[in-house]
């Protein structure tokens, strides 16, 4: 509650929870596509490959203003994505293989150039490396007005394209086939990837910043399966996160806000891998039980059922000795056998006649005979 | 010349160095429902491809109606196989047939209810109905073909390239697939159809086309499903493709 007060009262902030959480919003949209379009990793090597651009800004121009430092990371950026998805559309080098290369030499490169700053005399660098790492607390409200720029920028697109990059992510040769130029879809759709990371680099920094683009979408696409309803709870989950990251570093000293965003976000992932209804692995494991429980006793049932055709009287009692012999693949102890038939006997589907007798019901019998599958058996023909 | 719906003339395409597809010149008359037939690697589904520019072709041009591709893209419709696509992808099953829709609907568009109706006829017609809000993961092998072929249906062309639309489909989803071209036929419309399956060619088609990296003939059924023709398909692609070149040599 106090963190809420505190969030109307300090003014910086309100303008780092604000800025994260126009952050969490747009990486959470477009993540979106990059995840649907098995590309996650895209988002890791666009932001490695910034940082040259950063330090490149840097050096040419001679600004520590955000703007030129972030084009020098969008330019580095965007060729990195143009250069992987070259190779692997031109020659038979894979696309994990290209990436994992460009990222690791743009991100070399851009160490060397960071390194190099730093030995320059006076060259004021301190502040470059807050692009590594991430730094939230050192937003202005230009930043955040430049982060809100980008979100419309971003969004937009998306909002007016939304067929085509659905049609594109889902069938691209379909697409090109109705007249769609993919070409330019996939140009549009890269560059919104590539700004949405790059302006989150100075919150999140290069290491981090690729789970700002994966995390909410991953956790997103647990929850449902429409790609509009995924793409708004994305945006909403990478809100939350960025919210929330900001709260809780700023109630914690030395606590840095971009790693608390991340581990907020990654959180929310995890919570939704486990109890997502329907994906979720919890709830998979929950109704993969319930299922298994239920064919069980229905093959008990139609164990008895079977014994009564055989002897030609349906609703002739059979003792546990008998059914045991019957059971076939069932992993029954007699104890667990017995268990099972008074629970069948429970649900009326079984009548018990002394202390060891079982036969099946009426209702037992029209229920086994409503199984198709197990009615079209032959062995249930006489 | 006014009566052929697709002219295929000196296709060559090639992956590295050897030629998938050697100087195909084709023609395919309107109306007819064809097959394309051929062992594994001879070229079937690149021919489709390479007739609608999916693929770059070496040499060699395709005209549809007497002119190119890109005049009369809005009248064929291309049918991939559906193992093409990712079928865990977030959408359900009415909303992928609405797709058909959008190639006449253009950039920025949306689909509205007409779009949407139009979809919901085509799967009709597939007897898809009943799964419009399927989401598309939990489709059979069959289903996911009948929604490609619905795709298709909606996007309402004369001319309709499918690529093995029987893979692995049960028998009443075949039957329900065949009844669909012929219903195509009987409105006019050409077929043309990679197929794999020899012993229904005759039941199913009307033409065919006998595919090995080189074309080895194509025409009715009842003038060109030989067993001359046959042994040549079938035998090695290697094989045929230089023993061919040596006669043109």
């Amino acid at each position: 509650m106090e963190l809420l007060f505190n969030l109307f009262s300090d003014y910086t902030l309100r303008i780092v929870a604000f800025g994260s959480s126009l952050l969490g919003i747009t990486s959470g949209a477009i993540g979106c596509y990059a995840v649907i379009r098995k590309q996650s990793l895209i988002g890791d090597a666009v932001s490695h490959a910034a940082l040259p651009g950063i330090g490149l800004s840097f050096l040419l121009i001679g600004s520590k203003d955000t703007e030129w430092l972030l084009l020098g990371a969008f330019i580095a950026g965007w060729i990195a994505t143009f250069v992987i998805l070259n190779i692997n559309r031109l020659s038979r080098i894979k696309y994990d293989n290209a990436l994992a290369m460009i990222l690791a030499v743009f991100f070399g490169l851009g160490l060397v150039i960071l390194t190099y700053i730093q030995k320059i005399p006076n060259s004021n660098q301190a502040g470059l490396e807050k692009f590594l790492f991430g730094q939230a607390s050192t937003l202005l409200q230009r930043d955040v007005m430049l982060m809100g720029i980008v979100a419309l920028l971003t969004l937009l697109p998306m909002i007016f394209l939304w067929k085509e990059f659905k049609l594109l992510s889902f069938d691209r040769v379909f697409a090109d086939t109705i007249g769609f130029s993919t070409k330019k879809l996939d140009l549009i759709l890269t560059t919104l990837i590539v700004i949405s990371i790059i302006v989150g680099l100075q919150t999140v920094g290069v290491v981090l910043m690729s789970s700002m683009l994966i995390a909410p979408a991953v956790a997103a696409r647990q929850w449902t399966d429409r790609l509009s309803v995924m793409v708004i709870l994305s945006s909403i989950f990478g809100a939350t996160a960025g919210i929330c990251g900001t709260l809780i570093s700023s109630s914690i000293n030395n606590m840095p806000t971009g790693p608390m965003i991340v581990v907020v976000i990654t959180l929310i992932a995890f919570v939704s891998l486990l109890f997502a209804p329907n994906r979720g692995l919890i709830w998979k494991k929950v109704r993969d039980n319930k299922n298994k429980k239920e064919i069980n006793s229905t093959i008990v049932l139609s164990i008895l059922y079977n014994l009564g055709v055989k002897h030609k009287k349906i609703f002739n009692a059979h003792d546990l000795n008998t059914l045991m012999l019957e059971k076939g693949g069932l992993k029954y102890s007699k104890k667990n056998l017995r268990k099972e038939l008074d629970k069948l006997k429970i649900s009326g589907l079984v009548n018990k006649h002394g202390k060891n007798l079982w036969a099946i019901s009426k209702k037992g019998i029209d229920k086994i005979r409503a199984l198709d599958y197990v009615n079209g058996g032959e062995s249930y023909h006489d | 010349m006014d009566n052929i719906a697709v002219k295929v003339n000196d296709l060559t395409v090639a992956y590295h160095k050897k030629p998938v597809l050697w100087d195909i010149d084709l023609k395919i008359p309107l109306g007819v429902l064809m097959a394309v037939v051929g062992p594994n690697g001879a070229g079937k589904s690149t021919l489709l491809k390479a007739m609608l520019n999916l693929v770059k072709p070496l040499t060699g041009r395709t005209f549809f109606w007497g002119e190119s591709y890109q005049v009369n893209r809005k009248r064929i419709a291309y049918v991939p196989q559906r193992g093409s696509v990712d079928w865990d992808f977030p959408t359900n099953v009415l909303d992928v047939v609405t797709m058909g829709t959008y190639g006449k609907l253009g950039w920025f568009k949306r689909p509205r209810k007409e779009e949407k109706e139009k979809a919901i006829e085509a799967l009709d017609k597939v007897a898809m109905l009943s799964y419009s809000n399927r989401q598309i993961s939990q489709l059979s092998g069959g289903q996911q073909q009948r929604v490609f072929l619905a795709r298709a249906l909606v996007q309402d062309v004369d001319l309709y390239f499918m690529d093995e639309p029987f893979q692995g489909v049960d028998a009443k989803t075949e039957k329900a697939i065949v009844k669909l071209l012929e219903e195509l036929k009987n409105m006019g419309k050409t077929v043309v159809v990679v197929h794999h399956d020899l012993q229904t060619v005759m039941e199913y088609f009307d033409w065919v086309t006998f595919l090995n990296t080189i074309l080895i003939d194509y025409g009715p059924i009842y003038k060109v499903f030989t067993e001359e023709n046959l042994k040549k398909t079938y035998r090695s692609a290697i094989d045929s493709f230089y023993k061919n070149n040596r006669k043109v040599i």
